[in-house]
């Protein structure tokens, strides 16, 4: 079983910003419980999700050569309720990029509501965790592919987004 | 170009936002770590914050040397050495680091940076940008 906090990305662009789908469903067993007789989606899981969408967005970026990992959520404000049934729509637009980090801004919508808005920051691991392994070799671009990226994405000079090969992904 | 005062102002609601600080806590000579409570990963949101707040770019290592640290040229026994310190001095010209310089342990340079040495910091980049 893998985390899987979005079902699809319906817009990718490399360094720029990517656009996720997330199928709210009474089959998600946390649902049951989160409340007993008042399903919400918990807002926890949407910033799950969106840092899913944004942490591919930022590791793709180098190729998933860097150790990224989600550092700090600044800022995650939600205006709306997501219920068994709702489609959120995450857009997550990379601010800045460093070889030490990446600061994301993002937003859940909830057909032409916002639903979330969240600031996520990144940092890239630097030496000090030189030879230890985040993903097994080939996972991002595994989940890339499952999420459908590569149908949609484009690099930043807007040719199709290619899959890197897997020996290097995942340092 | 900035005024000194507009720069502080700024500097002071980078601070509060990315710290989650009321605007009285955020003195010019309160430290960063000790009084505000930032950890390291905030110095990153911190970074990123100024840039956009000045439109400026603050390379890695600039705001914080870390790299002097693991140099033992620079860092011997858990102190700075004299060539350490000189390093400091010429790697922060926006810290006020004599203070600091009397017992310069290695674990007291994560607090050293205040809120006064933030806007010098800014002051700095901003002039070096021509801004």
């Amino acid at each position: 079983m893998r985390w899987y906090w979005i079902d699809r990305f319906i817009e990718f662009e490399s360094g720029r910003y990517a656009k996720a789908v997330k199928n709210v469903s009474l089959a998600e067993e946390h649902l049951h419980d989160h409340f007993p007789g008042y399903p919400i989606m918990p807002p926890s899981l949407i910033i799950e999700g969106v840092a899913q969408t944004a942490g591919l967005l930022v590791g793709e970026y180098n190729q998933f050569k860097m150790k990224v990992v989600l550092a700090k959520v600044p800022r995650a404000v939600f205006y709306h309720e997501a219920k068994p049934g709702d489609t959120l729509i995450y857009t997550a637009t990379i601010d800045a990029i460093h070889p030490h980090g990446a600061a994301v801004h993002a937003t859940s919508h909830l057909g032409d509501k916002l639903q979330a808005e969240l600031e996520l920051v990144f940092a890239h691991l630097g030496d000090e965790f030189a030879g230890r392994q985040l993903f097994r070799p080939g996972t991002l671009t595994h989940m890339m592919r499952i999420l459908r990226a590569y149908e949609v994405g484009r690099a930043a000079d807007g040719s199709p987004l290619v899959e890197p090969p897997d020996d290097r992904d995942a340092p | 170009m900035l005024t000194k005062e507009e720069i502080y102002q700024k500097v002071r609601e980078v601070l509060m936002d990315a710290l989650a600080v009321d605007e009285e806590e955020v003195r010019p000579d309160a430290t960063l770590v000790g009084d505000l409570g930032a950890e390291s990963i905030d110095f990153l949101d911190i970074v990123f914050k100024l840039e956009k707040a000045f439109n400026i770019k603050i390379p890695r290592g600039e705001l914080f040397p870390e790299d002097i640290l693991t140099n033992p040229q620079f860092v011997k026994d858990g102190k700075f050495t004299e060539a350490g310190l000189e390093e400091l001095r010429k790697r922060m010209p926006f810290a006020e680091l004599d203070q600091f310089a009397r017992n310069p342990l290695v674990q007291d340079f994560a607090n050293l940076l205040t809120v006064a040495d933030m806007c010098r910091f800014v002051e700095l980049k901003l002039q070096q940008q021509g801004g």
